[in-house]
């Protein structure tokens, strides 16, 4: 149970069409991350998905049955929501089970299921509290207590993390890939945040303007991005992109290096430039570069590297780690 | 506070406070003062201390039915209340909630039927009162005044539906609710802060409302405010008497509005800070 299938699915609201149509397969008991900035309509695809928004044309399957007018309570899928969406009124016991109460279930049997989405989820003390005397950590945990008890066909996640802070967000993290390792469900979750969309997809669909940009795994995008968006998105701190001369020695319109493939040297090298700001993190050291070029470049130096600003830097890109981009921005 | 102010300031500031408070409370509190005195105390001039007699009260009483125009003014109320919320409360989820390009259009046309001043459609409800026989009727003054008072209710709980997240009833309808669920278990809940503060307002506004129930009614359906009214004009100027009757006018009011006033004050500031 869990596989979903888009067919050319178009959204458009008025005039303005958000989701130029769409076409992608997700497997049972995938873990599948839409990442992408903000307003390239990972979102609504993922409400067309839960059946929050109609589609303008094209067709939804969930397990192979066309889902396209379906309703949200038809579709057999659980969704969380950035704002955590708690019903306010409700003690924590009564939110997670609402979809069992709407599904008439036997109260004893509501009883053990929301007994058992508690203890996975360490609620157990909180059930009679209500959501405004719990953190947004809990509150969360409520929300996906509230998507586990129905035990959907497929979760899907809309941002969950980011109203968290820093440290609660990568625990929260780990939590739900664990989630996911138990439940073997069918997962879709939407963020901005490439290192979410890094560390918990089996697949990972990037998005730009409606349009999909390319669909692999975090390995896969990151070894081989399709084209210079998808190279630019992922990986932290971003891919650096050298135009003009310097690309063309290698034969390319434009050339990509990641931070962490350049070889730093004081002495000689490619590309000559100057140290800008230096960030000594102790484990790597960030270099803000302003080559002679004219080209500004950020280059990552594992552990302790001492140079300063103002001082004379030498790059050289590690052999095979050169991406070449066409003029149309395609890799070549 | 993250501003030092001083101890001379706060004390004259609350001293201000006090006497801005006064003010505006005093010409109630001089109808109270009054209502204890005989009449002659009442013509003689400023006085502060009466003579704690309850003369005018019982010659009110005994000369007219308090009773009667109070039960007016009880169903009149709650009447014209119950039936602007059962007209509002779906007119204002169907705007806060499925809203269209002219809702706002539509929203600020219901408010300006409140800018009209009443005396424009006087004619007009007064011919149609006489013709059906709604004049000196209960029923007509609950009918008039729910139309009088429905844009301030529809607009009242239109703002506070909108502070109701549609996230909230989305989950709903992802947690399988039908319509009819989502609005049993997870609209109305929330929303009932907000239809009591309406309510209270709305009760108020009717009980207090004098320009149609004084020139819709004469006896059987006079509320307080048209018994009030009365003693103004044909007895002369009975100021003692005059005073008894307005704080027996007042009095459930004011009760009223002190037991809620928590409820209310959230009403009317409801949006203003977030």
């Amino acid at each position: 149970m869990g596989s979903i299938t888009l067919k050319n699915v178009r959204k458009a609201f008025g005039d303005v069409e958000v989701i130029p149509g769409v076409d992608l397969n997700i497997n049972e008991g995938e873990f599948v991350v839409f990442v992408g900035p903000s307003g390239c309509g990972k979102s609504t695809l993922l409400r067309l998905i839960a059946g929050l928004e109609d589609v303008t044309s094209g067709t939804i399957e969930i397990d192979g049955s066309d889902v396209t007018d379906a309703g949200p309570a038809k579709r057999g899928l659980a969704m969380v929501f950035q704002s955590y969406a708690l019903y306010p009124h409700m003690s924590v016991k009564k939110n997670i089970a609402f979809p069992l109460k709407m599904a008439k279930m036997p109260e004893a049997e509501q009883e053990k299921r929301v007994a058992h989405a508690a203890k996975i989820l360490n609620l157990d003390s909180y059930l009679e509290r209500k959501p405004g005397q719990l953190s947004g950590g809990q509150r969360q945990r409520v929300a996906i207590g509230r998507a586990i008890v129905r035990e959907p066909a497929a979760f899907l996640f809309d941002e969950p993390l980011s109203n968290l802070d820093a440290a609660l967000r990568v625990n929260m993290r780990v939590e739900i890939s664990e989630l996911h390792n138990n439940l073997k469900t069918t997962m879709i979750y939407v963020t901005h945040d490439q290192v979410e969309a890094m560390t918990m997809a089996d697949k990972i669909v990037v998005l730009r303007a409606g349009h999909v940009e390319q669909v692999g795994s975090p390995m896969e995008l990151y070894a081989k991005p399709a084209n210079k968006f998808v190279a630019g998105f992922i990986g932290s701190p971003n891919m650096n992109f050298i135009e003009g001369e310097g690309a063309a020695k290698h034969g390319a319109h434009t050339i990509g290096v990641r931070p962490e493939h350049w070889s730093l040297s004081t002495s000689e090298g490619e590309f000559p430039g100057t140290v800008g700001v230096a960030e000594h993190l102790g484990s790597d050291t960030f270099l803000h570069i302003d080559l002679d070029n004219g080209t500004h470049v950020i280059a990552r130096a594992e552990g302790e590297f001492a140079v300063h600003h103002g001082d004379r830097i030498f790059l050289t890109p590690q052999e095979g780690r050169i991406y070449k981009f066409g003029k149309d921005g395609l890799a070549a | 506070m993250a501003r030092a102010v001083s101890r001379n300031t706060r004390i004259g500031w609350t001293i201000a406070a006090w006497f801005v408070a006064l003010l505006i409370f005093f010409p109630i509190l001089y109808a109270i003062i009054t209502s204890f005195k005989t009449e002659q105390e009442a013509i003689a001039g400023f006085d502060l201390i009466p003579s704690f007699t309850l003369e005018s009260y019982r010659e009110v009483q005994s000369q007219f039915n308090y009773f009667r125009p109070f039960m007016n003014s009880v169903v009149i109320a709650l009447g014209s209340t119950v039936l602007a919320l059962i007209v509002a409360v779906p007119a204002a989820w169907a705007m806060a909630f499925s809203p269209t390009k002219r809702t706002k259009d539509i929203l600020m046309w219901m408010l300006s039927t409140k800018m009209m001043p009443a005396v424009a459609v006087l004619v007009p409800i007064y011919l149609i009162f006489l013709k059906t026989g709604l004049m000196d009727t209960r029923i007509g003054l609950v009918l008039v005044l729910m139309l009088m008072n429905l844009p301030i209710v529809v607009w009242m709980l239109y703002t506070y539906f909108r502070e109701i997240p549609g996230e909230i009833l989305e989950a709903a309808r992802m947690d399988g609710a039908t319509l009819g669920q989502e609005i049993v278990h997870v609209l109305t809940p929330m929303a009932v802060p907000g239809i009591a503060s309406t309510l209270l307002l709305n009760v108020i506004l009717a009980w207090n409302e004098s320009f149609w129930t004084i020139q819709l009614t004469t006896t059987n359906a006079a509320p307080l405010s048209a018994f009030i009214a009365s003693f103004s004009s044909p007895q002369g100027l009975f100021w003692a008497k005059l005073s008894a009757a307005s704080v027996m006018a007042i009095a459930p009011i004011l009760i009223m509005g002190w037991f809620s006033q928590k409820q209310l004050v959230r009403g009317l500031t409801f949006g203003a800070v977030k």
